[in-house]
């Protein structure tokens, strides 16, 4: 018998740690060659680490939540044979199980190093299964109602004998603090606190927010914009468009008036690197798209905007905010955005202040599309108006030149004929 | 002409305790059930199991008590003639419960709106089974399959089954008492049945392989039984290994403890070795599902490797219990039917069915301290409760096992005269989370043995009243 360690594995160029997000296997399990053990998050993306061998697993080295560094280790496999050590071949870099099969370089035959004798393996499965002590002491019909509720029973406090949860328990921890009796009846204070740990994306979410709040001194410009034309020619094309062309929404037409809009003004489709003091200018002008997924808030990148057509960049947009929603984007088409296109157009609401998407120094974002009425000289007419919120890096870039980009935005959405004419 | 495909939400491979159980839960929740079985409803428990024996060790007792009776007259003061046994009826009348219960457990089916096919199912993917039945070749397709497909006794490679070497399913179909039975394997099986035959007048030689005969219990609970087989004049011969039959005549050679070959005369030799899950002939292999041992692997929602898939009953591993296979396939199929469940069960209380009777629930001594307890242990015998006298056997105890420091119930076992209607205050006690204190201050009516389970209580705690 011999002992194997999984490390962990590089995950992707630069990243040097990250965070461990998923158990699938726990101390006792047996394991087969190719079994996903563990999935991992980068701020890029979700890693599935599989098992190079077949054994028993021993030892697991992180709790979920944690943030392991490369080459840590973080399986123990016992192994027929010799041990040895690896670290895990990632799978492809999604969630998926279609994606498995990506041409992976197989761990060959591990090295035989580090041959450690396995000590205590039968206490370890034991004391995982078997020892009623861990579980918390109830009747069948309190964990029943437990199980029913959703409820944790490991969370309860048992006031019974020798700690037994009770029913009277399990009503304190699903009202906890509720006083029913001093209060009208229907009416009753809550004083519930829920912890929830802050893991994986949201963790990621909430540290690139303190990093772009903190960091970039934000300048945000909203302006007034006739769609009219712009919501006739998209019903036209609509109308028009061949069965393989998914349906046209406003974000086309505004990527494709950022493309022509930075080609005039290359300092708006940048990223800064404050550390180093340099801008960079990009050629490629790759649009991020903020979409909202069950998990929460993630970035798709439509990659080379600028030399994708109209219906090209629709479908492009519903294929990656169809995969960032199912959680099988790869972990390319969530970076590299050089600038950020963000919608919350559907809910409604007057005006945003959009937060940079770091290190990039613009970004726009579209509001609801309302009917208001307009002054046209001589009468008000109803009129297709949409707000534009756009924030910029003050540091690197002008009022003047956010205004100047944000003006030339809305003189093409406003003539959308402009969008198609050649420069 | 191929049979119209049957569709359905649930399938259940197997009518035994398990599968019927589960299918009749499903109907009741209004899940669109089919079950499968290839022989009879009530599968090994029902048919060739646990109620044609208890009936045999029934008629075996009450044929033993007239026929001590007629011997010495006894204490009680009753005389009467030597009786006699026709083993033949005493079969047909086992095998009419055996018919009412078959009977019974097809009209829950039917109740619970369950579709009943019978034959064999062979696995053609893990949603489509094929089954052979009488009338053709029926294909089934279901979103969720569960494995129910049971155990069967072990064979021996040099004692196959046949002629005079006989399963327990053979020995409960006798038509004649043999006059000299061999039971091979010591275990509870061999030993409930080799006692039964003692008493309707075989001579009965038990060979066991191990040091101890019913080797999962400890020495303590199984003296009273050790003791109760001599009585009865059964041989037992311990670390005895059998090795095939004679050349001449019928006998059963063994190597003895000893090392010395013997040979054991018999007119039928019963192999009671163990059972193992029945995983060939329905096409397991095919699906291939992750194995415990020999064991079909599942989680605690009863789930195998494969998706849509569960396993219940013995082929998901020990114990092999009927009831605990019941307990799980009623909760797969409040799973199935949508419902949060998982397993949380604390016990599984054992019955064995010896003379006298032992049954366990929860931890045994070694194994609470085994798993790092420090305990306390009462224990109250027999001979010190009132209803015992009464009824002519005083043997056995109540053995309480409780943590140290909680007083908390970890296992309760007792050896004695039908002491198994005990195990399920023993096992509500431990499902309940019942302290020393509630066993003792719980009333318990006299005169019963009962009355053992609340003496051993205050025994732990250091107060018994009666000893």
């Amino acid at each position: 018998m011999g002992e194997f360690i999984i490390k962990m594995p590089d995950v992707g160029e630069g990243v040097a740690e990250a965070e461990l997000v998923e158990w699938h296997c726990k101390v006792g399990d047996p394991v087969r060659e190719d079994m996903v053990l563990a999935a991992v998050m980068t701020d890029k993306a979700t890693v599935e680490i599989p098992s190079p061998v077949t054994g028993t697993v021993l030892w697991l080295g992180a709790e979920i939540g944690d943030t392991v560094a490369v080459k840590a280790p973080l399986v123990r496999i016992q192994v027929a044979g010799e041990g040895g050590e690896a670290a895990a071949v990632p799978m492809a870099e999604t969630v998926t199980i279609e994606t498995i099969e990506q041409p992976v370089e197989k761990v060959a035959s591990p090295p035989p190093v580090e041959i450690k004798k396995s000590v205590q393996v039968a206490p370890v499965a034991r004391a995982a299964t078997q020892t009623p002590a861990e579980r918390p002491l109830a009747s069948p019909a309190v964990r029943l109602r437990a199980q029913e509720g959703g409820i944790d029973l490991r969370q309860v406090t048992g006031t019974g004998p020798a700690g037994r949860i009770t029913h009277d328990d399990l009503d304190q921890f699903l009202a906890r603090g509720a006083q029913p009796s001093i209060l009208p009846v229907g009416l009753a204070r809550k004083t519930t606190v829920e912890e929830i740990k802050v893991t994986g994306l949201r963790r990621r979410i909430s540290e690139k927010m303190v990093l772009a709040t903190s960091r970039i001194p934000h300048i945000t410009y909203v302006e007034e914009i006739d769609v009219t034309d712009l919501e006739d020619l998209r019903a036209t094309m609509n109308a028009s468009r061949k069965p393989d062309q998914a349906k046209l929404t406003i974000l086309p037409f505004l990527m494709r008036a950022l493309v022509k809009t930075v080609g005039e003004q290359p300092g708006v489709n940048a990223t800064f690197d404050d550390d180093a003091g340099i801008i960079s200018r990009h050629g490629a002008v790759h649009i991020g798209i903020a979409t909202q997924t069950p998990a929460g808030l993630t970035v798709p990148v439509v990659r080379h905007a600028e030399a994708r057509g109209i219906w090209d960049c629709a479908t492009e947009v519903v294929r990656l905010a169809e995969a960032a929603r199912t959680g099988t984007a790869l972990r390319e088409e969530l970076s590299g955005s050089t600038i950020t296109i963000t919608s919350l157009g559907a809910m409604g609401g007057i005006a945003t202040t959009p937060i940079i998407n770091h290190p990039e120094v613009a970004i726009v974002g579209v509001n609801k599309i309302m009917t208001r009425p307009v002054w046209d000289g001589s009468q008000f007419i109803p009129r297709k108006m949409m707000n534009l919120s756009s924030s910029f890096d003050h540091r690197v870039v002008d009022g003047w030149d956010a205004a100047t980009f944000v003006q030339r935005i809305k003189a093409l959405l406003e003539t959308p004929a402009l969008i198609f004419i050649e420069s | 002409m191929p049979m119209k495909e049957i569709v359905c939400k649930l399938l259940v491979i197997g009518a035994g305790p398990g599968g019927y159980i589960c299918a009749i839960r499903a109907g009741q929740l209004g899940v669109d059930t089919v079950i499968v079985e290839a022989v009879k409803a009530g599968g090994t428990c029902l048919n060739i199991g646990c109620i044609p024996s208890k009936a045999l060790i029934h008629a075996a007792e009450e044929f033993e008590k007239v026929s001590h009776m007629a011997g010495n007259g006894g204490p009680l003061g009753i005389t009467v003639e030597a009786p006699k046994l026709d083993l033949a009826k005493t079969v047909a009348w086992k095998d009419g419960i055996v018919g009412r219960l078959n009977s019974g457990v097809l009209g829950l089916l039917r109740k619970a709106k369950v579709k009943i096919v019978h034959g064999k199912a062979t696995f053609r993917d893990g949603k489509t089974v094929e089954v052979e039945t009488e009338t053709g070749t029926q294909v089934i397709r279901a979103e969720t399959v569960v494995i129910a497909t049971g155990s069967e006794p072990v064979e021996l490679p040099f004692l196959p089954f046949g002629g005079p070497v006989i399963s327990s399913t053979e020995a409960l179909s006798l038509k004649t008492v043999p006059k000299k039975l061999v039971v091979v394997g010591g275990g509870y099986i061999g030993l409930e049945l080799g006692t039964a035959f003692a008493k309707m007048g075989s001579e009965v030689t038990v060979v066991e392989a191990m040091q101890q005969i019913l080797p999962q219990y400890d020495a303590e609970l199984v003296r009273p039984v050790a003791k109760r087989l001599g009585e009865l004049g059964i041989r037992v011969l311990t670390g005895a290994k059998a090795k095939g039959l004679s050349e001449e005549g019928l006998a059963l050679l063994i190597e003895t403890a000893e090392g010395e070959e013997q040979r054991l005369p018999a007119d039928k030799i019963l192999v009671t070795v163990g059972r193992k899950p029945r995983t060939e002939g329905w096409g397991l292999d095919e699906l291939d599902l992750d194995r415990s041992g020999k064991f079909v692997r599942i989680d605690d929602r009863c789930r195998t490797s494969m998706r849509g898939i569960h396993a219940i009953g013995d082929i998901t591993g020990e114990p092999m219990l009927a009831h605990r296979a019941m307990a799980q396939g009623e909760m797969v199929a409040e799973i199935v039917a949508g419902k949060k469940r998982t397993w949380d069960k604390r016990c599984i209380p054992a019955v064995c069915f010896t003379d006298p009777e032992i049954v366990t629930a929860g931890l045994s001594p070694d194994e609470a301290r085994a798993q790092g307890y420090e305990i306390r242990v009462g224990q109250f015998p027999f001979n010190a409760n009132g209803r015992a006298m009464t009824m002519l056997s005083e043997d056995g105890f109540v053995r309480i096992v409780a943590r140290a420091d909680s007083n908390l119930v970890l296992g309760v076992q007792a050896v004695g005269a039908g002491v198994s209607e005990l195990s399920s205050a023993f096992a509500l006690a431990i499902e309940m989370g019942a302290r020393l204190e509630d066993i003792a201050a719980t009333i318990h009516a006299h005169p019963t043995r009962s009355e053992g389970f609340q003496e051993a209580a205050l025994k732990a705690l250091g107060h018994a009243l009666h000893i």
